[in-house]
């Protein structure tokens, strides 16, 4: 068996920040496992601009934001085994992984799990048809063509407006396909608005929204979709079922966290995220394994995702090289409009935390409050909040020493 | 000509109302000067940032990913489509390496490293 100081599993964006980080804080026996010939994740996929605003304070496509990283995990020489594929995980942190020499087995004093998502499927949805070609999910589609070169159709609907549906009817568009429609189940688009304007508006595209793609027809290759309006409980209203003839249906219906080793390691996951239960360190329920990117939390922002990964990386380095003694811990917990707080639990009430929540539902003008019984730790102002947009909030260390009990993020309308 | 646009330069997204007459171009609903000038610029003279691929033709099935170096003008956007669609390259590429050279005031450049 191998051994070293620090194992990360992954190699997307959250894993090679993660091991940058890791590295300059003094920890350097540090090694990144990736299934893939590359490491930048699913950024590689992602030829759009719109990375790095935040973190690197320039425009950047998603290939570029990878090389950046990627130059720094060069630079460190940082040791990444490439197509290894990490099987299992165990609660002592012995991860086992299979490439082409065979059968890997590490035992890490700290495991950083940065495995991403992946997309939810047609299995996961409700619509009657058979099984014709011509059906993808948005991101697979976009990995034909983006890294391909194959086009998938000509005439395309698209199921969801969230980033990726946006994206992808863009570049459809753009490759000379007419995408008909993007529907979308919910009142209200996840997608950001810049995207709204960039990728429909600009290619006259009609977002439905409040609609559901509810039948697929064809045998062999799609023909058509039926689409039709929902009403508030999201069923059906017979009346307004239309047909649209396409030959592509992408669906873009939402992405779930890749916990398979994170369950078979034991270790706790919020039904909400689906991911993890962390810390602020983001070290998991199970001493010594630590979690950051889209397999902790679905991310929007790839700044937001570097941003996670340097706190696993520098708190797993300060594991590895000085132990950690924690303080007292307080959980927390999401109150009025907001669908969850991440981290989960404050382990340490002496520095300040920056604690992150998904709104409900769009408001508009809102108050967050943070508090812990009657004691008020934080509030924050916004113009506007929406299900699309993380939100982040700092606690100071000062107010957090007055946390005696769980800690609540809510909302109200002003 | 009036024109309902969002301005999308800050989260706050703005409803803004153009009035589009060439040098008197005049805009309502923003909350800030930037919004004003977006709006303007929107209307008079909208600029993007072409992103795609292009065949990488001593590698199977290979495409290297390229972005226009400045945005260019929103109405020849097809037009550098097609002229980006009839273009190969020859590995090895380098990001920031000029793949179409002067169009359109800018240049077309790799975004990957392809080996
Ligand atoms: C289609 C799409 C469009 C996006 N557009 C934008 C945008 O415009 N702007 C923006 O800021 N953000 C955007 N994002 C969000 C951003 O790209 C992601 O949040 C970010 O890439 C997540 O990084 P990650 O490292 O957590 O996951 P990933 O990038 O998914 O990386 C995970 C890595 O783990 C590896 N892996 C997984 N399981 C295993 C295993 N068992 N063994 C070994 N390796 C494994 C994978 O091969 C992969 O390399 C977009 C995301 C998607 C999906
Ligand atoms: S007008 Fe100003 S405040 Fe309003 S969205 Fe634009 S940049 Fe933001």
């Amino acid at each position: 068996m191998l051994e070293h100081d620090i194992v990360i599993i992954g190699g997307g964006p959250a894993g090679m920040a993660a091991a940058v980080a890791a590295w300059d804080k003094g920890a350097t026996d540090i090694v990144i496992l990736d299934r893939d010939d590359d490491i930048g994740g699913i950024l590689r996929q992602c030829i759009h601009n719109g990375f790095g605003l935040h973190k690197l304070g320039r425009e950047l496509t998603g290939p570029e934001y990878a090389a950046v990283y990627k130059k720094k995990v060069e630079e460190r020489h940082i040791k990444v085994y490439y197509e290894t594929m990490v099987t299992d995980l165990t609660a002592d942190r012995v991860v086992t992984a299979s490439n082409r020499d065979g059968i890997l087995k590490i035992k890490a004093k700290a495991v950083i799990l940065a495995m991403g998502c992946r997309e939810r499927s047609r299995g996961a949805l409700n619509i009657s048809g058979k099984r014709p070609a011509g059906v993808y999910s948005a991101g697979t589609a976009q990995k034909l063509m983006n890294c391909e070169g194959y086009m998938v159709g000509k005439r395309a609907v698209i199921l969801g407006s969230g980033d990726i549906g946006l994206i992808m009817a863009r570049r459809m568009s753009l490759e000379g396909a007419k995408v008909e429609a993007v529907c979308e189940l919910m009142p209200y688009s996840g997608g950001l608005t810049r995207n709204i304007v960039q990728c429909l508006e600009d290619f006259n595209i009609p977002l439905y929204l409040s609609t559901t793609v509810c039948e697929i027809h064809g045998d062999r290759r799609l023909e058509g979709v039926t689409i039709a309006e929902v009403d508030e409980n999201r069923r059906v209203i017979e009346e307004t079922k239309r047909y649209i003839p396409c030959d592509t249906l992408l669906l873009s219906v939402g992405l779930i966290p890749e916990n398979e080793l994170t369950r078979a390691a034991g270790i706790p996951i919020d039904p909400i995220t689906n991911g993890a239960i962390v810390d602020e360190h983001r070290e998991t329920e199970v001493k010594g394994i630590f979690a950051c990117g889209n397999v902790l939390q679905v991310h929007d922002l790839v700044d937001y995702v570097s941003d996670e990964a340097e706190i696993a990386g520098m708190s797993a380095a300060e594991l590895v090289l000085n132990g950690r003694t924690d303080g007292t811990a307080v959980n927390t917990a999401a109150g009025n409009g907001v669908r969850y707080v991440l981290p989960q639990r404050i382990s340490n009430t002496d520095s300040d935390v920056a604690l992150f929540m998904r709104v409900v539902k769009p408001f508009g003008k809102v108050r967050f409050t943070v508090k812990s019984g009657d004691e008020v730790l934080a509030t924050a102002v916004r113009i506007k909040a929406a299900p699309g947009e993380m939100e982040k909030i700092v606690v100071k260390s000062s107010k957090l020493a007055l946390a005696k009990d769980t800690v609540t993020v809510s909302l109200e309308e002003i | 000509m009036e024109r309902n646009i969002t301005c999308i330069i800050c989260p706050r997204g703005c409803s803004l109302t153009v009035t589009v007459d060439g040098e008197n171009t005049k805009v309502i609903g923003h909350s800030c000067p930037k919004g004003e000038k977006y709006g303007i610029d929107e209307c008079v003279n909208p600029v993007r940032t072409v992103t795609s691929i292009v065949r990488v033709t001593n590698r199977e099935d290979t495409m290297v990913s390229v972005k226009t170096a400045d945005p260019i003008p929103k109405a020849e956007i097809f037009d550098l489509m097609k002229l980006i669609r009839e273009t190969t390259v020859e590995a090895p590429v380098k990001i920031g390496d000029i793949i179409i050279e002067n169009v359109y005031g800018t240049n077309v450049i790799a975004t990957k490293d392809i080996k």
